[in-house]
């Protein structure tokens, strides 16, 4: 496609994403390709094929949608429902349940310190399928029957930062594509006037770790997530400096783009159809984005469903963010919401901190699925909400009683995109310390996310430092049992 | 001898022509062929098929590391018919005659004609050789030693003096390409500039270079710009890519850090031409040196450039252990182009590395502290001296006015009235009613506190003093490495779990390269002198070929940092290692072989994309032709800011903080404040900017600057409508169009069309073509019924245009 435009020199098609792959490979990237590959794909009957590595089969799922609960909900306080932790509140951990855990803060006097701690929330079962959620979760319980919960998540990190670059690239190293740069990469993007992957935040700080978390890593840049920003320009240096016209940027970007024009003429250097393509996006990007944030034209209905305030950046207003994106066809969205991280204290407690972020969350969250299903998105859409890990069947003791990181056992649910409705997957001991049945790995979560997007996470790879590279290391196992 | 031989077929089922000749050439090999195998065909084999044809590389199954294995053949069947060397496949493919196989070597230059003939008489002799050959133990390409190649003989006709233009093209000529032509002078000139300093040329000395017509003009120009300052930092920014150079602590506290001192080290070890072996000798082991120098053990700051988690509830000694790796995965990429990191958890899987080789690896780096070392700049010490002094003076000062408070109670207490004792609180009122003998210590300094505190004198003496002590001036400092006094035991540790020890080991190196002289009690310092030793051949190969990766944009070795058996090969082995023992024999003198590099016409050449090199070698692998490329993040800046003429030449120092759109650090976890510079520091070169590892300047990242995590040997370069926005939109890069424009405006010119041409020749070093000219005129006609635009709005116009040009942000 790339060659046809340097050769008629016609202007690139609009299929700016897709070429993506292309280029890169032509580009500066053949560092991923032995010679003879790349001698293959110049071949003309290659270049007519796609230019994704992907789809390795049909997929099942086009767009995902990941709301990032950022510093680990507390499952016991949610959707993993423990009576007997109630009833041995208060008493010692079995020693049983301790040998060969590390936990975070952790030192001499913590074993002796903490005890069984039972949740105050009371749990109901929902729907038809009569899965089981605390009151905190009144919207999301509606939803029993749509989604699958898994109970029996488990990750390597206990630490913020690590733990949560763990859960976005398989890696608690820094340095490795995230999962939206890899299915980006993988099976680029439907949308032409917008990024592949769009991040939004919400809640009193970034997630820790920052931008790493949605970084490519040593994927190009292309595929990286790009932050929509809740206030200012929704993208970066989205809007056209102050004192110039949108006619006077129109006329900078065709004269910029009619020399380099001449110039790719002289040069032949297919980076420059790219550069000319990327101004025209660019240019499209500087209507389309002002656009995606205009909730002018939704419905008061709507609105309401969501509870979003007008013009008020909100973890609300992200949800229907993400709807907007997906129907615009960006391919991986994904939400961080702070703070979930209740160890107990200012701030951070149990209690009324934790009531809190759940009200902020439950009810857009639940409105978002609903929403999509009206809309008839939710099919190809896959809902993911979750943390970087869960919370401690233990007390943890600061100023008031919160629960320490755990990485052996957490929940987390899925909606939409193939995934089971009404059904509960995986299940932990009775006081939930770790997973008994159907683990679920972070791993196999993300060979499972690759799975319904019709990629297979063994066989998308890029090869960087002498190693072929993925998403899910050497690990990994689709979760079939997630699936319908 | 001639019972070592050992005819291939046995010679009873021939035939009985057959059998009377071979008998012959059995009895009489060498008389007959006057070749012998050992001495005069297997050196042939050797230097011209082996790389593709031996050990593990079969290329189509065809092995000829032994004679029987050479007759024997691969997929195609036999290959040498003994007796029959016209009918043999190796005859052919050597004379390029058969009708499917390639030429042999494989797009090389063919061997010579003796020594084809002497291969065929040798065939025609029945190819005799010894039944007990064994195969050389296969040494893979990277880790053979280093011999100095025997130069190619080309057309005499052609003059070439460079010795790399002589292996450049002898490959060429195997191919169906010429070499392009030399670049125009005023394209020359600005690669020459971005290359060697990452700045344009102004348009006087672009007018000095084009009316010298000396036949040195460009040898000069080259030297001047080797000796430059801003030498050191455009190739010292290539080396704090490999060191991971930020300045914050990365992890998601990311607080800031202070080890610039490091960075201003590179630059200027760089301008100085440090021999290289010293430089890497003194960031491995400074500390390590005889009587350090303090430039010495801030270069130990090479391997502090490791992140550091700050985060509440870690376990340090796990994130220890990651500095640990970092550091010997850094060292590996860095210095022997090696993924040693791979065997962190197992054996490596392509190259010769085992998991025991790889901790002992480890061992070098597992027994070091993390210091901060004191390194007062000019004038710091004094300032502290000066600051210490007044302190002194002060509290002197306080100590009088103390005395005098105490005088002056007596003095006062003499002439107290009534009525002023029932102005006091009652608590001073009881002591002074008191006689001064019966007043207990306390009460008397109960007393001395009360007067002292309504002492105005006093009081301020005390504030100036506890400012002070807030203002005392720090000495600059910087992060340094230096030897631990007890030493751990390094363990194996099984599967990479640092927390599941297996055996314990010593300091080492793998066992495949260079014999490591290594003792139980080995150092750092050892390590470097094995990695800078002669014997190690790849840290020159390794080195060079980086050098030529920034100048063609592609390597010798396309895997510049795997020279392990899944790398690429080289694709020109020969020129690699010429230049490798050019670089050693040199005393490591860097900025030799750059010249060598610059002055060769394979570098002066043209990057003009043709359809025959684009059909022929799209990918450049002949550099038939020089590459085109886009500029990195901090010379796409540098380059506008010096087109505007905004740059500032000021050197070293604190990274500095030029303007970056609100709402950035607001991503990272630990709100970290970014006040932009303003006057000077905020038009430095972009290498200066301050990197925060989790918000890095979005205007460096969106140009693929690389993140700091680990060492990066090749940027990456993309090209996005992000980029796009960011020449267009960000404020920095409005503030700098805003400049130019007003440049464009003072420009000396009567009228558009020559405002055109010298502005454009500002940005791009070469004046527009007519055509060119024309689309920037039309674009500043105003539309239909507009009146004309300004002066101003054509200027700011043309600037937005000229700084936005795929061509101003590439190097040609």
């Amino acid at each position: 496609m790339k060659r046809l435009h340097v050769n008629s020199m016609e202007p690139p098609s609009n299929r700016f994403l897709r070429d993506q792959t292309r280029r890169h490979f032509f580009g500066q990237c053949s560092l991923g390709l032995g010679s003879v590959a790349l001698g293959q794909l110049l071949q003309p009957t290659h270049a007519a094929a796609s230019s994704h590595q992907g789809p390795h089969f049909k997929p099942r799922a086009k767009n995902v949608i990941y709301l990032f609960m950022a510093g680990g909900p507390s499952q016991l306080e949610l959707l993993d429902y423990k009576p007997k932790l109630e009833e041995w509140n208060g008493q010692r951990i079995p020693d049983s349940y301790l040998d060969g855990r590390r936990f975070a803060f952790m030192n001499s006097s913590f074993k002796e310190r903490s005890t069984l701690l039972g949740t105050r929330r009371r749990f109901q079962q929902h729907g038809q399928s009569g899965i089981w959620f605390s009151e905190l979760l009144p919207h999301t319980a509606r939803l029993a029957d749509e989604m699958t919960v898994v109970k029996s998540c488990a990750t390597n990190l206990f630490n913020h930062a690590p733990a949560k670059l763990f859960m976005n690239t398989g890696s608690g190293q820094f340095g490795r594509p995230s999962i939206g740069s890899w299915v980006t990469y993988g099976i680029g993007s439907e949308c032409d006037n917008l990024p592949g992957f769009v991040v939004l935040q919400s809640g009193p700080r970034g997630p820790r770790g920052g931008a790493v978390n949605w970084g490519s890593g040593f994927l190009p840049t292309t595929y990286q997530g790009v932050p929509l920003r809740g206030q200012g320009d929704p993208i970066l240096n989205l809007s056209t400096p102050q004192r110039v016209s949108n006619r006077s940027q129109q006329h900078v970007i065709n004269t910029v783009n009619q020399l380099n024009r001449r110039h790719l003429g002289i040069t032949r250097d297919p980076e420059i159809a790219t550069r000319i393509a990327a101004y025209e996006m660019a240019f499209r990007m500087q209507t389309s984005a002002p656009d995606l944030i205009d909730l002018s034209n939704e419905s008061p209905e709507t609105m309401k469903l969501y509870g979003v305030q007008r013009d008020q950046p909100s973890y609300a207003r992200n949800c229907l963010l993400a709807r907007r994106l997906v129907e615009r066809g960006v391919r991986f969205v994904q939400l961080y919401h702070t703070n979930w991280d209740s160890h107990g204290g200012p701030g951070e407690t149990l209690e009324g901190d934790f009531e809190n972020v759940c009200h902020q969350i439950d009810r857009a969250s639940a409105a978002l699925v609903i929403d999509l299903k009206k809309r008839g998105l939710l099919d190809d859409t896959l809902v993911i909400w979750g943390g970087e890990f869960g919370r401690t069947p233990m007390g943890e003791n600061r100023k008031t009683t919160g629960r320490n990181h755990h990485i052996d056992a957490f929940s987390m649910w899925f909606a939409g995109g193939g995934v089971k409705k009404g059904y509960v997957l995986g299940e932990t001991d009775e006081l939930g310390f770790e997973p008994v049945h159907q683990r679920a790995h972070v791993h196999d979560l993300h060979a499972t996310l690759l799975h319904q997007l019709g990629l297979d996470h063994e066989a998308l790879t890029f090869r960087f430092q002498g190693r072929d590279f993925r998403l899910t290391d050497v690990h990994g196992k689709v979760l079939h049992d997630l699936l319908s | 001898m001639i019972r070592s031989f050992r005819h291939p077929y046995p010679v009873d089922q021939a035939k009985p022509l057959v059998r009377w000749l071979t008998y012959l050439t059995w009895l009489f090999p060498i008389l007959i062929s006057g070749q012998e195998y050992q001495s005069d065909i297997k050196p042939l084999f050797k230097s011209h098929c082996y790389r593709c044809h031996a050990g593990d590389q079969a290329k189509s199954g065809y092995r000829l590391d032994t004679a029987i294995k050479a007759i024997a053949g691969g997929d195609r069947g036999p290959a040498i018919i003994p007796g029959n060397a016209a009918a043999s496949l190796i005859s052919q493919a050597l004379r390029g005659t058969h009708p499917q196989l390639s030429p042999m070597p494989y797009r090389d230059k063919a061997l010579s004609p003796p020594a084809i003939e002497s291969i065929e008489a040798w065939i025609n002799a029945g190819a005799p050789h010894p039944d007990n050959e064994i195969p050389d133990p296969h040494i893979h390409w990277a880790f053979r030693p280093l011999t100095r190649p025997i130069l190619p003989e080309i057309d005499p006709r052609t003059v070439i003096e460079n010795p790399i233009d002589l292996l450049v093209r002898s490959r060429i000529e195997t191919s169906e390409l010429i070499p392009s032509p030399p670049a125009k002078p005023e394209i020359l000139i600005r690669r020459l500039y971005l290359d060697l300093l990452g700045l344009l040329p102004s348009p006087q000395e672009i007018d000095d270079y084009l009316g010298d017509y000396s036949s040195n003009a460009t040898e000069r120009l080259i030297d001047r710009l080797l000796s430059s300052p801003h030498f050191g930092e455009r190739w010292g920014r290539h080396w704090l890519d490999l060191a991971r150079y930020a300045d914050s602590n990365g992890y998601s506290i990311d607080a800031p850090r202070s080890i610039w001192r490091y960075r201003d080290y590179v630059i200027n070890a760089i301008n100085l031409n440090l021999p290289f072996n010293q430089f890497v000798t003194e960031q491995l082991a400074g500390d390590l040196l005889a009587e350090p120098t303090t430039d010495q053990l801030i270069a130990t700051g090479f391997h502090r450039n490791t992140q550091i988690n700050q985060e509440g509830g870690i376990d340090k000694e796990q994130f220890r252990i990651e500095s640990v790796v970092d550091r010997v995965a850094t060292t590996g990429t860095a210095f022997l182009g090696l993924t040693i990191a791979c065997a962190q958890c197992h054996d490596h899987k392509f190259d010769p590395i085992t998991q025991r080789e790889y901790y002992q690896f480890f061992a070098f780096f597992n027994n070091q502290e993390e210091p901060t070392l004191n390194t007062p700049m000019p004038g710091e010490r004094a300032a502290q001296q000066r600051h210490q002094d007044a302190i002194i003076r002060l509290e002197r000062a306080i100590k009088e006015s103390e005395s005098k408070i105490q005088e002056r109670i007596f003095d006062w207490e003499k002439f107290l009235s009534e009525r002023d004792l029932q102005d006091l609180p009652r608590t001073y009122r009881l002591i002074l009613t008191k006689p001064r003998e019966l007043r207990s210590t306390e009460e008397s300094q109960q007393l001395f506190e009360h007067f002292r505190e309504e002492n105005q004198s006093y009081q301020a003496l005390k504030k100036e003093r506890a400012e002070l002590g807030r203002k005392r001036p720090r000495l600059t400092h910087t992060m340094i490495l230096r030897e631990r006094k007890s030493k751990r035991t390094t363990h194996i540790h099984i599967k990479g779990d640092f927390t599941r020890q297996g055996e314990p080991v010593f300091p080492g190196t793998p066992r495949a390269l260079n014999p490591f002289p290594g003792h139980e009690d080995a150092t750092r310092l050892d390590l470097a002198h094995w990695l800078t030793s002669n014997q190690n051949p790849l840290l020159a190969r390794v080195t060079v070929n980086r050098i030529w990766q920034q100048y063609f944009g592609r390597g010798i070795v396309e895997t510049e940092n795997d020279f392990g058996t899944q790398g690429s090969p080289p694709s020109h082995p020969h020129l690699l290692d010429w230049l490798a023992v050019e670089l050693i024999e040199n005393g490591w003198n860097l900025k030799a072989l750059h010249k060598k590099i610059l002055m060769s016409q394979t570098y002066q050449q043209s990057s003009r994309l043709t359809p025959k090199l684009a059909a022929k070698d799209p990918d450049n692998r002949l550099f038939a032709r020089q590459s085109r490329m886009r500029l990195e993040s901090e010379i796409i800046r540098d380059v506008a800011l010096s087109a505007a003429g905004l740059l500032s030449h000021q050197m070293g120092g604190p990274g500095v903080h030029p303007p970056q759109p609100e709402g950035v650090m607001g991503l990272g976890q630990v709100q970290r404040r970014w006040q932009a510079d303003s006057g000077e520091n905020r038009f430095r070169r972009g290498l200066y900017t301050f990197f925060f590892r989790a918000t890095p300047h979005p205007a460096l990242t969106v140009f693929d600057s690389p993140d700091a995590f680990s060492a990066c040997s090749r940027r990456i370069r993309s090209n996005t409508p992000l980029q796009a926005l960011t020449l267009l939109n960000d404020p920095a890069f409005f503030e700098i169009a805003q400049r130019l424009a007003l440049r464009i405006i003072e420009l000396d010119c009567t009228n558009d069309a020559d405002r055109i041409r010298e502005a454009f020749r500002l940005c791009l070093s070469r004046y527009p073509t007519r055509a060119e000219t024309r689309d920037l005129l039309n674009a500043l006609q105003p539309d239909h019924a507009g009146s004309p635009l300004p002066p101003e709005a054509k200027g700011l116009l043309l600037a937005r245009i000229l700084l936005n040009l795929d061509e101003t942000i590439a190097r040609e």
